[in-house]
């Protein structure tokens, strides 16, 4: 708008309508045309529901196998086929196998010098009684970083596509609290000795993982299980106190860090041929095996906290 | 392999066919989840107890879990509301 024209003066100008036309205040049809204003559209309910018995005969007649031949052709032909397809997968997949190498020879791929390594050696080399532990984080230590990443975006995946806003967020509330099962006696006392038993399990899991069976992913799921079953039986407003979207979001930045960093750094000393200043320990005690036991501890962290996150937001949409 | 680890088997594989086979959603992730124990079973058999620590738990424990809540949302689950709390103790 021009300050400098009058505004009658300057309605008769191009760029005045160029503006009116870009920004599409102006209605073209509006003193143009000749216009009515609508009518309201009655329904004859006779002739609808003669339409809708019309519709309905039409679709009997079209869907009938007696009447329809080409229809009937169809499904035998689609059934045919659909047998056809799944003896020829089948064939497929059985000839590929046949082109494998057999179980049990000597020359197959998994009888190379690794395996061997890795029982001959492991126990010297990581420090870890349980040879699996000292597999999968320290020699393949890279593999289960990306496996914890995994998680992480699946956790991040669920919670794009199940987030809610503020308004649907309290009324998914309201209507879980209606669904929920409120102060159930037999739950709440079964879930008040199964709960510690339980978490207690799976920190041993975790804390044991060098020298037994277990490790961080188990151990995570155990825990994350039992504050599944805490939140089944007291709610949310119980488990709030102690874990919130913050505390998820801190433990698993933390968690993964560290993860990170710690074999970023036996990475380094390792393909350096430095030596590193982790100390191993003597095989067998709680504190030995050099990173194994921290990089369980933040495993399991991550795990629990992702299966509790994946049921709080199956539940409510957030937490 | 001994006649437990067979009869283990061939529960799998019932259990297997009668999950895409039952019309019920609760009844089939019943069997899935008794799947997973007969699963973790078998683990032990075979010497991996770590493996058959975490089947337990996720398998049979929060894999179902979220099936129930899931069904529970989409009203699938009419008539059968104690259901939800009693497998998350399972492991």
């Amino acid at each position: 708008m021009s300050k400098k024209r009058p505004a009658s003066e300057y309605q008769k100008t191009f760029a005045f309508r160029f503006f009116r036309w870009l920004s599409g205040t102006k209605d073209p049809y509006l003193n143009e045309v000749e216009m009515h204003p609508q009518e309201e559209y009655h329904v004859d309910p006779e002739a609808a529901l003669r339409h809708e018995k019309e519709h309905d005969a039409i679709l009997d007649k079209v869907y009938d196998p007696e009447r329809n031949m080409e229809m009937k052709l169809f499904r035998k032909l689609y059934h045919a086929t659909s047998i056809l397809f799944c003896l020829f997968l089948i064939a497929l997949l059985l000839v590929t196998i046949s082109y494998l190498p057999a179980t049990g020879t000597i020359e197959r791929p998994v009888n190379n010098e690794v395996a061997g390594r890795y029982i001959e050696k492991g126990l010297e080399e990581t420090g870890a009684v349980n040879i699996v532990a000292g597999m999968i984080l320290d020699y393949r230590a890279f593999d289960t970083l990306g496996e914890s990443h995994v998680l992480f975006v699946a956790t991040i995946t669920v919670l794009i596509l199940l987030r809610l806003n503020k308004t649907e967020k309290n009324e998914a509330e309201v209507n879980d609290r209606r669904f929920e099962p409120k102060n159930d006696t037999i739950l709440q006392l079964s879930a008040t000795f199964l709960v510690p038993v339980i978490i207690i399990f799976g920190i041993y899991i975790i804390l044991n993982g060098h020298l037994g069976p277990g490790g961080g992913f188990s151990g995570g799921a155990v825990i994350g299980a039992g504050l599944v079953l805490y939140l089944n039986a007291f709610g949310f407003q119980k488990t709030e106190r102690f874990f919130t979207e913050k505390t998820y979001k801190w433990i698993c930045f933390f968690s993964l860090s560290f993860y990170c960093l710690a074999k970023s750094y036996s990475f380094y000393t390792g393909a350096n041929q430095l030596h590193s200043v982790i100390p191993k320990g003597t095989p067998g005690a709680i504190l030995s095996s050099g990173l194994i036991l921290p990089l369980n501890i933040a495993v399991g962290l991550v795990v629990a906290c992702t299966i509790y996150a994946f049921y709080a937001m199956f539940r409510k949409g957030g937490f | 392999m001994t006649a437990f680890q067979i009869i283990l088997m061939g529960l799998l594989i019932i259990c297997a066919v009668s999950v895409s086979f039952s019309k019920n959603l609760l009844n089939a992730i019943l069997i899935y989840m008794s799947f997973s124990l007969v699963m973790s079973m078998l683990w032990i058999c075979l010497e991996s107890p770590d493996l058959a620590i975490t089947e337990a738990a996720v398998g049979a424990g929060i894999t179902s879990v979220l099936f129930f809540v899931t069904l529970k949302k989409i009203h699938a689950i009419e008539a059968a509301e104690p259901e939800e709390k009693e497998e998350s103790k399972d492991e």
